[in-house]
């Protein structure tokens, strides 16, 4: 079974504004295919001041599905227009105590209906921009057709470059042979052959961008590190810093970086900056350092990202 | 029989996924854990009294499968390393032979292990079904020829319950000079198995399947058909399937499948009337519900039912919140991107694919159990249904698909 927050067991045992609105005067209709789930959002949305009054929901779909769709109406409600379109689908994701990567779609859903039932309010049509697909990597959520596109744009050829451009790969690596698979496909489009890296070469996922972007630290050999710092708690940082160096050129590669704030204890806080901060994948690319950081240190901890931080620990 | 679960409120109906393991298989193998400790390789006593243990437990299974010999028997790790080793036997026996013919409707097991060795160079031919899950015959003659090195057909459908003429497809295989093998692993215990007058090659079965521990399978092996290990390295299993002997377990599946036989004719008469009691039940309470499968040809403990213009994983939580396990063949429940690929290959419409619920039972259930879930399930599922759009009051809205035609991303 799923492991869903207590928040979202809590929307789905108990929905909010579940059915339709009376005298809605804006109707979204949307759906999502990796589910099959699909969503009806109404709202009633005063012509003078553009405030949502009401907004229910009817959807066809899962536990997560369902939850998305409350927590949503429930964040909608008395926004103006423009302000609920600000709403995200991590805000949705956030709202609930967060979605298992599989599930994150649902909070895509739950904000495509709303921008469908905005274009219908104002008369407009709503096209709807992207396509999903299956779960590739389910470490960072990447899908198989973001990285076909990305594939395809870049002319990318082996596993370390799809893991630089899309992330995918990344973490725990166990999706390596679905993304050798797309490759192999789509270079098969033009009549290439996929070669994979040979063993023992130094590229490494997530580095090889490092020689572009900036120069990484030639990495210390563990038994010298071992000798060099004794102490475990620097020991530990100094392993916390090493992931974070090594997913940093990814995160440049996409406008963003991140940088170690505070450990308390098996909490480690840390700062995204530029496009990552805010983006809508920052909640992945969290959890995508996050399992980094377990294996690596062996040990359960999580991330979360400075903002979170308590105010005695130095926190706003 | 005696509700022996955790939680004696609880319900449990989802005996296709895995069954627990029966008290008495318990104690047949606690010994094996502390003074039966020896390896069955070795010399001294400690070892031998092992081997003959092993022994036992290889004559009980012969017994429940109808197996000619013991030696038939080889016990692998579970149910998949069994479908594997088939299949991949029977290429590298046939290396001349690249073709190979299943359904649409396989477990994982033998589908996904086909659809990579389509990669490999193999093809791989398909058998379809039909709206009630059966196979045609004739598309199966057509595609026996001597480029087939296996067959590979289920006996019975993990979902639907569905029963294929796996002896009458093996006659057919025999003729045409091609190996059959099948996946039995819901059908063992489950239905009488004569394997000593079929023309069987292999057959797969799982132990946790039929009230033996997780982590113990058999692959049954006629004698005389051409084989190649996966495992090699050991002279374990006649050196056809390396790795010391999962001792405990072994003698687990043994005894279960000693229990499996004296409970046979239980399985088929009460448990199936526990069953329909149940199907029948929820159908004449719940509207726009349907069984799927071949409805008069599937497994004794097994109803699939789709409940229509909801989704399963929703139903499942409720159920779980009121105390029933079953599963669904729901795209949610796996995170795969489509609903069950056996009620999709049924023809089944998206709309009920997705709302399909599999109630599977044993002789751990009990008729009062069967009337809690008919009385728990119609809430349930008109709860769900305010929720979705295609519901209005008492019904489907007029034209369903219609009047909700949401845009898809």
């Amino acid at each position: 079974m799923w492991n869903y927050s207590e928040k979202v067991k809590e929307h789905f045992f108990d929905p909010k504004n579940a059915g339709a609105v009376e005298d809605a005067n804006a109707t979204g209709d949307v759906g999502s295919l990796s589910c099959g789930d699909a969503l009806r959002l109404t709202l009633k949305v005063n012509p003078a001041t553009e405030v949502i009054e009401n907004a229910g929901f009817q959807t066809f779909g899962c536990g997560s599905a369902i939850a998305s769709s409350s927590a949503l109406t429930e964040i909608i409600k008395g926004k103006t227009i423009d302000e609920a379109l600000q709403v995200s689908n991590q805000d949705i994701a956030d709202y609930l105590d967060g979605l298992p990567p599989e599930k994150m779609h649902c909070s895509v859903m739950g904000r495509e209906a709303l921008q469908a039932a905005v274009a219908d309010y104002r008369g407009e049509e709503w096209k709807d921009d992207h396509e999903e697909g299956a779960l590739v990597c389910k470490c960072f959520a990447i899908d198989e057709v973001l990285v076909e596109q990305t594939i395809r744009e870049n002319n990318l050829r082996t596993v370390e470059e799809v893991t630089n451009y899309t992330k995918a790969g990344g973490g725990c690596s166990s999706c390596h042979e679905g993304i050798e698979g797309v490759l192999t496909r789509v270079l098969a489009e033009n009549g290439e052959a996929f070669v994979p890296a040979a063993i023992g070469s130094t590229t490494q996922p997530l580095t090889t961008l490092a020689t572009e972007v900036s120069p990484t630290p030639k990495a210390v050999p563990e038994a010298a590190q071992q000798v060099a710092v004794s102490n475990g708690i620097l020991k530990r940082i100094r392993k916390i810093e090493m992931v974070l160096e090594s997913v940093r050129p990814a995160l440049q590669a996409d406008k963003g970086d991140v940088e170690l704030v505070e450990v308390a204890g098996n909490i480690i806080y840390v700062h995204l900056t530029g496009a990552c901060s805010g983006c809508q994948m920052a909640a992945m690319t969290l959890g995508g350092i996050q399992q980094r950081l377990i294996e690596e240190l062996g040990e359960f901890v999580k991330v979360l990202p400075d903002t979170e931080m308590p105010v005695a620990l130095g926190g706003a | 029989m005696t509700q022996l679960t955790e939680n004696s409120q609880d319900i449990y109906m989802d005996n296709n996924a895995t069954t627990m393991v029966d008290p008495e298989v318990v104690a047949e193998m606690m010994p094996f854990f502390t003074e039966q400790f020896g390896n069955p390789s070795s010399l001294h006593s400690f070892g031998n009294k092992v081997g003959f243990a092993i022994k036992k437990a290889r004559k009980q299974i012969q017994r429940l499968l109808g197996a000619e010999f013991d030696s038939e028997i080889i016990f692998t790790s579970c149910g998949s390393e069994s479908d594997s080793t088939a299949i991949l036997s029977a290429l590298r026996a046939q290396p001349e032979r690249k073709e190979i013919i299943t359904t649409v409707v396989e477990h994982p097991a033998v589908l996904t292990l086909c659809e990579f060795l389509e990669t490999e160079g193999y093809t791989v031919h398909k058998l379809g079904v039909d709206e009630r899950g059966r196979l045609d015959l004739d598309e199966y003659r057509r595609k026996l020829s001597d480029k087939v090195a296996v067959v590979s057909v289920m006996w019975a459908n993990n979902e639907s319950g569905t029963i294929f003429p796996v002896e009458q497809m093996a006659e057919m295989a025999h003729e045409a000079g091609v190996m059959f093998h099948t996946d039995a692993v819901q059908a063992v215990g489950k239905l009488p198995i004569d394997l000593e007058n079929s023309k069987i090659h292999m057959l797969s079965l799982s132990g946790h399947k039929l009230h033996a521990p997780k982590g113990v399978g058999v692959l049954y092996l006629k004698r005389g058909t051409r084989f190649r290990p996966l495992l090699r390295g050991g002279h374990q299993e006649r050196g056809r399937r390396a790795g010391t002997e999962n001792v405990a377990s072994i003698v687990g599946l043994g005894k279960a499948a000693e229990l499996a036989m004296k409970h046979m004719a239980y399985e088929n008469t009460e448990v199936k009337a526990m069953r329909d009691r149940l199907q029948e039940g929820i159908l004449a309470a719940v509207p726009n519900a349907f069984a799927t499968g071949d409805l008069d040809n599937r497994l004794p403990n097994t109803a699939s039912i789709a409940f229509e213009f909801i989704e399963g994983e929703a139903i499942l939580l409720l159920m779980n919140k009121a105390g029933i396990a079953a599963s669904s063949g729901s795209a949610c429940t796996s995170g795969s991107l489509e609903p069950s690929h056996v009620m999709m290959a049924m023809g089944i419409p998206y709309t009920a694919a997705h709302g399909t619920v599999r109630f599977s039972l044993s002789r751990y259930n009990n008729m009062e159990e069967v009337e809690r879930v008919i009385k728990e399930v119609p809430p349930i599922v008109a709860k769900l249904r305010k929720l979705s759009p295609y519901w209005s009051e008492n019904g489907p809205v007029e034209n369903p698909q219609e009047s909700f035609a949401p845009v898809y991303a």
